[in-house]
């Protein structure tokens, strides 16, 4: 965000909190709930450059403005995509909106997965739920892109039901293909067009029973981590070796506003992303 | 060293507000607040305590970031000017130019800069006037601030009719030398102005929570005082009303709103308060439920995180505003009192 703005003087950079525009170049329905929104520069090309696990803040104008993770990998270079379930005012906003609409976007925001250092060689474990997959969808896709830099990836995913399973067909026609890759996938009840595991995330954990070799990355409801980080404690996992994000209400998306601070940190710009034993330091008010 | 006589302020100020906007605290129905000088305006040196800090000036109640225009070629996005001239801030106390340092670690010594504040401050000619009269709610000394030698592009006194100014940056004395005709020479004041600032200081040394002691707060802290039991009693009265981050001069959290001026969406920002129920209010939760969690938030921000963060900087200067105007009487000096090393009724 260091561009020149001609509205200023010379001395200034454009202000952080000024947004882009963006093209809605694609949506695609995921779920009944959950549509991904494609989106570009006007005249094309990639909006925001980002790492993954990072955020950016979506704006509809006279609607209201909140923060999304960038659910496409840093190796897309042509856009940026971003998962969006419908839950408020803004979201449903912007489930009404259609392919060429516009919305105004900030970013990129927060830290990142560290996929750069300490995953690294690593085998991972990727736990998701529901909408929760959309942040560790960017990860795993940037891990398959450079799929020399990391071990084995395991994917245990988890929805409501299959209808509920954002990018399905992704996770069907490419992750479960790629190399020394598993994925596991459950639903919460049975379902007649369902022939694999049902259960919750949690439970499917214990039942594989994974290594403790593993890097393990979770994201999905509190409840849902909760109880996997148990799990994963149960297998004999350390916190040091398990990450997940945090998400609270933010307006500025730059450490200022105050609303996002927990102890000493600013989601916003000190996470998302979180490793385990460092949420353990943080007041518990989050 | 240069002084004026009280009398030839006004002409003084119609000379200042020619060439730049002047801001001064100003008495409207009997409340005195900064406010625009003009010459149907007096300006109010008299009043210790504007009800509002200046903090208005640098970083308003209410400000436009970006106007968007929409039409069929889609959305126009038209960022607000910044201040591009110089203005005056003439009168603002010790303790309000300490805040604005306060708030500088916030918006300008933290990346990404905040670019309407830092144009704010860097066109801003501060002209700080000791307290010669130091109320009972003033701590200031608690925090590092002298009342008696304001930190500040123009240092200022007053005593008897004459207002003594000395000019102590390089901003400073450009701005006495640009409006020199109206001041006279005041070499040989040293005296006076010391005579002076030894009165202040011993009244300073009488003032009930002068000695308000920080020892078991700052950094380190997080633990030990976020478990404190005594947060739910100091809280139970609070009316979550907001008052004390609204007079607060080190308060700084926001809101991002829209405003439909029917040609347009006005994006703005505006002053918020933790202190109130939906300031972390989400589609699917509230991480601060119970006003307890707000209360302690704030006096956690003020006296734990910030100064972990900003090599142990309070976010409090110690101007009182809060001692003064909280309508259950909830203020900081009680929670560093209760449960700092005082542990004493206050």
């Amino acid at each position: 965000m260091s561009e020149e703005c001609l509205c200023h003087n010379d001395k200034y950079v454009r202000d952080a909190l000024i947004p882009q525009i963006g093209i809605i170049q694609k949506i695609t329905q995921e779920t009944p709930d959950v549509r991904s929104f494609q989106v570009i520069k006007p005249g094309g090309g990639k909006l925001i450059d980002q790492m993954p696990g990072q955020c950016a803040m979506i704006c509809a104008p006279g609607i209201g403005e909140a923060m999304f993770s960038i659910t496409s990998s840093p190796t897309v270079k042509e856009y940026n995509e971003f998962s969006i379930k419908e839950c408020g005012e803004l979201t449903t906003y912007l489930h009404g909106l259609h392919e060429g609409d516009q919305i105004l976007v900030r970013g990129p925001y927060g830290n990142h997965f560290p996929v750069e250092d300490k995953f690294k060689g690593k085998n991972l474990l990727f736990i998701a739920g529901g909408i929760g997959l959309a942040p560790l969808r960017s990860v795993i896709n940037y891990c398959l892109a450079h799929r020399e830099d990391y071990g084995t990836i395991n994917i245990l995913y988890g929805s409501r039901s299959k209808k509920d399973l954002v990018k399905l067909e992704e996770i069907q026609n490419v992750w479960e293909k790629a190399p020394n890759t598993n994925v596991y996938l459950t639903i919460d009840r049975e379902d007649p067009e369902w022939n694999g595991h049902v259960g919750f995330v949690p439970t499917y954990l214990k039942e594989v029973g994974f290594d403790t070799d593993l890097t393990a990355i979770i994201c999905g409801p509190p409840i849902m981590i909760k109880f996997c980080l148990q799990g994963l404690t149960e297998l004999g996992f350390s916190k040091e070796q398990v990450y997940t994000t945090l998400e609270l209400r933010m307006k500025c998306g730059i450490g200022k506003c105050g609303r996002c601070n927990i102890g000493t940190k600013y989601v916003c710009k000190d996470g998302p992303v979180f490793r385990c034993d460092q949420i353990d330091e943080l007041p518990q008010e989050y | 060293m240069k002084k004026i006589a009280k009398e030839n302020l006004p002409k003084l100020f119609a000379e200042v507000s020619a060439a730049m906007d002047l801001f001064t605290p100003v008495k409207m129905a009997d409340v005195t607040n900064w406010g625009l000088w003009d010459d149907s305006r007096v300006a109010d040196l008299d009043t210790l305590k504007t009800v509002k800090s200046p903090k208005d000036v640098f970083f308003p109640q209410c400000q436009t970031l970006y106007m968007v225009h929409h039409d069929d070629n889609g959305f126009e996005i038209s960022p607000m000017k910044l201040t591009e001239k110089p203005f005056c801030v003439f009168g603002i106390r010790p303790c309000d130019v300490k805040a604005l340092t306060v708030m500088d670690q916030v918006f300008l010594n933290q990346e990404p800069v905040d670019t309407f504040y830092k144009a704010r401050r860097e066109h801003a000619v501060l002209v700080s006037l000791a307290c010669h009269k130091p109320a009972q709610t003033c701590f200031c000394k608690v925090f590092g601030t002298d009342a008696a030698a304001p930190d500040a592009d123009v240092a200022m006194w007053k005593i008897d009719e004459f207002f003594y100014l000395e000019a102590q940056t390089e901003k400073g004395t450009a701005w006495l030398d640009q409006f020199a005709d109206a001041f006279e020479d005041a070499e040989g004041a040293g005296d006076k102005i010391a005579k002076e600032q030894d009165s202040i200081r011993s009244i300073v040394e009488s003032l009930p929570y002068t000695h308000l002691s920080l020892e078991g707060w700052g950094p380190g802290k997080v633990e030990e005082k976020f478990n404190d039991p005594h947060w739910k009693e100091l809280s139970d009265a609070c009316l979550a009303c907001g008052t004390c981050t609204f007079v607060c001069p080190t308060c700084q959290c926001y809101d991002i709103k829209d405003f439909n001026t029917g040609h347009g969406i006005q994006r703005y920002r505006c002053w918020d308060s933790c202190m109130y129920s939906d300031f972390t209010l989400m589609a699917a939760a509230n991480n601060r439920l119970t006003q307890m969690q707000r209360y302690r938030q704030r006096f956690m921000h003020k006296l734990v995180y910030f100064p972990e963060n900003n090599n142990g900087l309070y976010m409090c200067v110690g101007c009182g505003r809060c001692v003064d105007k909280c309508p259950q009487a909830l203020n900081i000096v009680k929670v560093i009192k209760t449960m700092g090393k005082e542990n004493a009724d206050v």
